[in-house]
């Protein structure tokens, strides 16, 4: 720290040096951690015992595994993973055909990408357990999680962008989450000389509609100036109707930005007027632009996604609405902006700042009234750093990231390279306590932090680096969170426990408020799923042309039919395959000699649909995957498959009980549906 | 009601408190001769006890909306329990799919299908328990001692012919099993839940209580014998008086 505090050459030049030193400073901090979490009681705090609940849900990005991971706190016990932007093996997720049209994006079939930021749905300025976002940053997206099902319902890809790393942070009542591009580009997007930066590359900042499951769509996007957005949150209280995104690289670097985008003293806070954009699309200012992205959903009654492709959005040119955007001029290329809890104050994390800045939004107000300006970029007001500026935290620590409260008048900042989360306290900008954490934190956690209303009891710190935290696994290791009490004067390291993927952030909130809703199995009956088979007499195989369609129950401990002839050699096979148990926790899985895609994980009261191309005459058998009774493993079936053009008769067995249990004709439903394309969509 | 009275208990009207009449020929009998002993021993209820029937013919309406019995099923892989509830006219699950899911388990030991089509009884019981409340109206109404012994006696031949159905029904159901296309098959073990209480049937805990419906019966049944216990000992002190 000492190090930094005066000269600013060294933040530019010697940027190893300083990794260095908050390594070391985090080496020494070890022995003194180890000791805080021995003297405590910590154990107990974290203790839930066998069958007892958490007291929290929290959501943790998957990072580059694309997906979610769901754990209780205060243990830290892994719940679930949600597939969210990637295909899931385990769970057929992106391989069924159901499941497929979800990661369908303008850049054809899109099965990977990187989560970043959960945001819970919010009524009033406070997470209401109904939903949950995500977004994907490397192919713009975001998607929807509900939280009845922890499934995703729904990802609308984001139009006119690069980099969707600012999303999707919520407005108070869930009305918009937003995208910003974390990299612009041309827009539209256009083949140019990467030279020619400045005047053909620009930002995005996307509003999308978020309140009515099943529509999420662009409301409308404000077309930036070419730096690099990168996190944002909306104002509540006063400072409602206005959101916040950082923006770095005001220099317009195209190149080696380690150093090019390192230069500007201070980069800035872009302070957006949303219900006056709002106006201004609705008086006819905004320009409808030419768009290319899908919308993908997944039908709550058939649980088939679909797909549709939308082709314009509504753009506003900031020059079109004069006063929709201000920028505030903020130290060293801010990283998260924060407001707390009154809606008061705008905190920056400027990566490479000495202080962490604080904005007033009253004063931010009052100097835009006064027309406190400091130039323009673009023709965007730049407002003057000490009109909007409430207050500096001094020598907090080096490389402040993010900042979340406690409702109790307190924040807290990650510090990336002096790894350790700082308590300050709002309004007197003073350092009150300070926690080594291990190791490099990125975002931190308060459930409810960034809201109206924190649960101010504790604090998770997101790590980067582990290195001799755990058991050694090799070059790749584990991130890390670390579970800090927050409820006295001095933090109290409770807990650390590994994560997957590198997790960016995470959202919690009371067990209470979501537990009670959670869905413990699909209905059957209302299921519309065009080839649902909703009993052992119901099942059977059919021919059309070359595909070859199978329609089987799961229940336990069979499938039905459980023996299959007809097949030929160069058919495509599509295996329909509904678990009719209507029970909790009673899933069936089905997996096939030779599949070239995964397993199917079919939920009770669901459809789930494998397809399987047979290259070889033989025997094939299928089995289910998920341990699901003490007969699982007799579980289990046979395909035959001929030779092409022979003669073997379609056949699919069904037991006498089966065919004595319902008098109903062993007949396929009939439908109008492209059977081909079970999920597939409009284009 | 009160208008039905014993004629005892108006003879002795007059030296008693009101309100407390049905007493008064065992408070009265001491302090005041009976004048008219012909007429003393009637062949009439006593007023209480007619109550007590007509109450007890209302409290049987109560089976017609509530559960008889509840039989419930716990295991390791069931810590949130199946349960049955036993009505008068059918047999359901607990929950909209409990009654299949018993079913889909009670498979593997070779179990019918518990389908309440197939149980003629519960189509006849709505009628004779509608029976009985009619006629316990009835009964209470005429106000003959005869009526109301009768009616008793008849609730008891269906309370006790329902439960020894019942418990037939679980005999048949626990017993009788698809050995060709059972599962599992353990020499010896059978599935009987128990009529009342808890027994232990393979990881399954099965309970078995009455049910509100049950509990009513129960009631009306009590209330029903302590009517015919009074009638019956009043009697008794009448003849003794003459």
């Amino acid at each position: 720290m000492k190090i930094l505090s005066g000269s600013k050459a060294l933040f530019a030049g010697v940027a190893v040096a300083v990794f260095a030193v908050g390594a070391l400073y985090s080496c020494t901090a070890t022995s003194s951690g180890n000791d805080n979490v021995l003297v405590g009681n910590a154990a107990a705090k974290v203790y839930v015992p066998p069958g007892k609940y958490d007291e929290y849900y929290a959501f943790f990005s998957g990072g580059f595994n694309g997906q979610m991971m769901v754990y209780g706190l205060p243990s830290g016990r892994l719940l679930k993973f949600i597939s969210v932007f990637s295909q899931n093996p385990e769970t057929g997720y992106g391989y069924n055909e159901e499941t497929k049209p979800m990661l369908q994006t303008t850049y054809g079939f899109t099965p990977w990408d990187d989560t970043h930021h959960p945001e819970l749905s919010q009524t009033d300025g406070v997470p209401d357990g109904r939903w949950l976002f995500i977004n994907g940053n490397n192919t713009p997206r975001v998607a929807r999680i509900d939280l009845k099902t922890f499934e995703t319902t729904e990802i609308l890809q984001i139009p006119n962008a690069a980099g969707g790393h600012a999303s999707p942070f919520t407005t108070p009542n869930t009305k918009y989450i937003v995208s910003a591009t974390r990299f612009s580009v041309p827009i539209p997007n256009a083949d140019v000389p990467i030279d020619t930066y400045k005047q053909n590359f620009k930002g995005t900042l996307s509003f999308i509609t978020a309140d009515q499951p099943g529509k999420m769509d662009i409301a409308f996007q404000i077309l930036m100036p070419g730096f690099n957005y990168d996190l944002g949150h909306a104002g509540k209280g006063p400072s409602d109707g206005w959101f916040f995104f950082t923006t770095y690289n005001s220099e317009q670097a195209f190149e080696k930005l380690e150093q090019n985008a390192s230069q500007n003293d201070k980069d800035f806070i872009a302070a957006v007027n949303y219900r006056l954009a709002e106006q201004c699309v609705a008086n006819g200012k905004a320009k409808t632009a030419p768009a290319d992205y899908f919308h993908n959903v997944m039908d709550e009654r058939s649980r088939v996604a679909h797909s549709e492709r939308k082709s314009s959005v509504k753009m506003l040119n900031p020059k079109d609405c004069p006063g929709v955007v201000y920028y505030l001029p903020t130290p060293k290329s801010p990283h998260g902006v924060d407001i707390d809890p009154t809606g008061e104050y705008i905190v920056a994390g400027g990566k490479l700042a000495t202080v962490i800045p604080v904005h007033s939004f009253s004063k931010m107000q009052k100097a835009i009234a006064d027309k406190q300006f400091d130039g323009d970029a673009e023709g965007i007001p730049i407002l003057k750093y000490n009109s909007t500026l409430a207050g500096e935290v001094q020598k907090p620590g080096l490389g402040p990231l993010h900042t979340e409260f406690d409702g109790k008048g307190n924040a807290y900042t990650s510090m990336f390279i002096s790894s350790e989360i700082v308590k300050w306290k709002l309004g007197t900008w003073q350092v009150l306590d300070r926690m080594p954490v291990y190791y490099s934190v990125g975002h931190l956690m308060i459930p409810g932090g960034d809201s109206k209303k924190p649960w101010g009891k504790y604090l998770v710190s997101l790590n980067k680096i582990t290195k001799d935290r755990y058991l050694p696994t090799g070059p790749e290791l584990a991130q890390s969170a670390q579970l800090l009490d927050i409820t006295g004067d001095k933090m109290k390291m409770l807990l650390d426990f590994p994560t997957i993927g590198e997790p960016h952030y995470a959202q919690a909130i009371p067990a209470d408020l979501i537990k009670g809703n959670s869905l413990k199995f699909y209905k059957l009956s209302e299921s519309t799923h065009p080839f649902v088979t909703r009993s052992e007499a119901e099942g059977g195989i059919r021919r059309q042309g070359r595909n070859v369609h199978i329609n089987m129950i799961a229940i336990r401990s069979h499938f039905a039919p459980d023996n299959l002839e007809g097949v030929m050699v160069g058919d495509t096979v599509y295996f329909h395959v509904t678990n009719i148990e209507q029970d909790w926790d009673i899933v069936h899985g089905f997996g096939v000699l030779g599949a070239e895609n995964a397993e199917v994980v079919v939920a009770p009261g669901e459809t789930r649909t494998l397809r399987w191309i047979p290259k070889a005459t033989g025997i094939y058998p299928f089995y289910c995957t998920d341990f699901c009774s003490a007969l699982h493993q007799e579980m289990q079936g046979y395909v035959r498959v001929s030779a092409p053009g022979s003669n073997v008769a379609l056949k699919a067995n069904v037991s006498e009980r089966a065919k004595s249990q319902s008098t109903r004709a062993q007949a396929l439903p009939t439908h109008g549906h492209d059977v081909g394309e079970v999920g597939s969509g409009s284009r | 009601m009160m208008s039905g009275r014993s004629e005892v208990a108006v003879a002795n009207l007059s030296s008693v408190p009101g309100g407390r009449s049905d007493n008064a020929p065992l408070a009265g009998a001491d302090a005041a001769p009976v004048t008219r002993p012909v007429e003393a021993v009637s062949t009439r209820a006593p007023g209480r006890s007619r109550v007590m029937v007509l109450l007890a013919a209302v409290l049987l309406c109560g089976v017609f909306f509530l559960p008889l019995w509840n039989v419930r099923l716990t295991a390791p892989q069931y810590p949130e329990g199946l349960g049955m509830h036993i009505r008068i006219n059918t047999v359901e699950g607990a929950t909209e799919n409990d009654l299949n899911n018993i079913n889909n388990l009670n498979h593997y030991i070779g179990m019918k299908r518990i389908e309440p089509e197939s149980i003629p009884e519960l189509r006849y019981m709505p009628w004779i328990v509608a029976a009985l409340v009619v006629t316990g109206i009835g009964a209470a109404a005429i106000g003959k001692r005869k009526a109301l012994y009768g009616w008793t006696g008849g609730l008891l031949v269906v309370a006790l012919v329902g439960l020894i159905d019942f418990w037939k029904w679980e005999y048949d159901y626990g017993h009788h099993l698809d050995n060709e296309h059972a599962v599992l098959k353990i020499p010896g073990m059978t599935y009987q839940p128990p009529l009342i209480g808890a027994k232990q049937l393979l990881n399954f805990r099965a309970t078995s209580w009455p049910a509100w419906g049950g509990i009513l019966a129960g009631i009306a049944i009590a209330l029903a014998v302590a009517a015919v216990l009074l009638a019956w000992r009043q009697r008794k002190l009448a003849l003794a008086q003459r």
